[in-house]
């Protein structure tokens, strides 16, 4: 616990290094979605990719297939990250982990491959109704 | 068996990059009765291997954004890393009604944008149909 401390501030002066260096508006706005995006990511284990993607389209101006898969490309470090701190925190269950896995590596192709073809409105609210069917049977078990 | 399934289920959603966890969690949790903290981080160790093969397709199909990756993730880590610390000491029953409500407010945002979405492409739809430009509220 001690140390955490150290690599937060190493990380961040990093990322200021880099902020001073691009001085453009969307920089700017790339420090509070970034911090906000890794601590519902981490808090919750999930659910920085739904954050990042509206980020994405509305600060950054990415359309809509760049958004989904930048934020990909962000969610990954993060959770990789997260995943440590969890491993020493928790007892991991490796048999559900690699099963769970196993479909996951399947479902990512077919999603990935997906995403060219079917994007819509049916597809955000039926998203939309599965998490509050999924949210209310948690508040409420 | 199970495991699998909703591994396969939430890794679709997660390849086109709108959130798999947001349906891996509530499945284990809810169904397969694993405790929020689990379910969490098996998550995100399954997340990994996902993403990654995710990445490859998006790779291939050029739609990947290299400029503003790299502050993103790096202004990323301390959120995610004080996220999970505190995941990780607090109580796994706050803990479940604290994500229930974020995925609520999730769902709320989604059936929106999807109600605009449908809004906007109806009214397109129609502005090519008819000659008569109809006067849009914003």
């Amino acid at each position: 616990m001690k140390f955490v401390p150290v690599p937060i501030i190493c990380i961040n002066y990093a990322a200021s290094a880099h902020y001073k260096r691009m001085k453009n508006e969307n920089s700017k706005k790339i420090i509070p979605i970034g911090l906000v995006v890794g601590l519902a990511n981490g808090l919750f284990g999930a659910g920085g990719g739904t954050l990042l993607v509206p980020a994405l389209q509305k600060f950054l101006k990415l359309d809509t297939h760049k958004s989904h898969a930048t934020a990909l490309a962000v969610i990954l470090p993060l959770s990789v990250i997260s995943a440590f701190i969890y491993i020493w925190g928790v007892d991991v269950d490796w048999k559900v982990v690699m099963l769970v896995s196993a479909g996951g590596v399947c479902g990512g192709v077919i999603g990935a491959k997906l995403l060219n073809k079917l994007a819509g409105w049916w597809l955000n609210i039926l998203f939309g109704l599965f998490l509050a069917v999924g949210s209310v049977r948690m508040l409420f078990a | 068996m199970w495991y699998v399934l909703a591994g396969l289920a939430a890794g679709i959603v997660s390849g086109m990059g709108i959130g798999g966890g947001a349906i891996l969690i509530p499945a284990l949790t809810i169904f397969l009765g694993i405790n929020q903290q689990n379910a969490q981080h098996i998550n995100l160790l399954y997340f990994i291997p996902t993403a990654l093969i995710a990445l490859r397709v998006h790779k291939k199909n050029d739609n990947n954004e290299k400029k503003g990756l790299l502050p993103l993730i790096l202004w990323g880590l301390p959120g995610a890393i004080t996220g999970s610390l505190i995941a990780v000491k607090i109580d796994a029953n706050y803990l479940r009604k604290g994500f229930a409500i974020f995925l609520l407010a999730m769902a709320f945002y989604e059936i929106t944008k999807g109600y605009q979405k449908w809004k906007s492409q109806r009214s397109n739809h129609s502005k090519t149909s008819s000659k008569k430009p109809t006067p849009t509220e914003k």
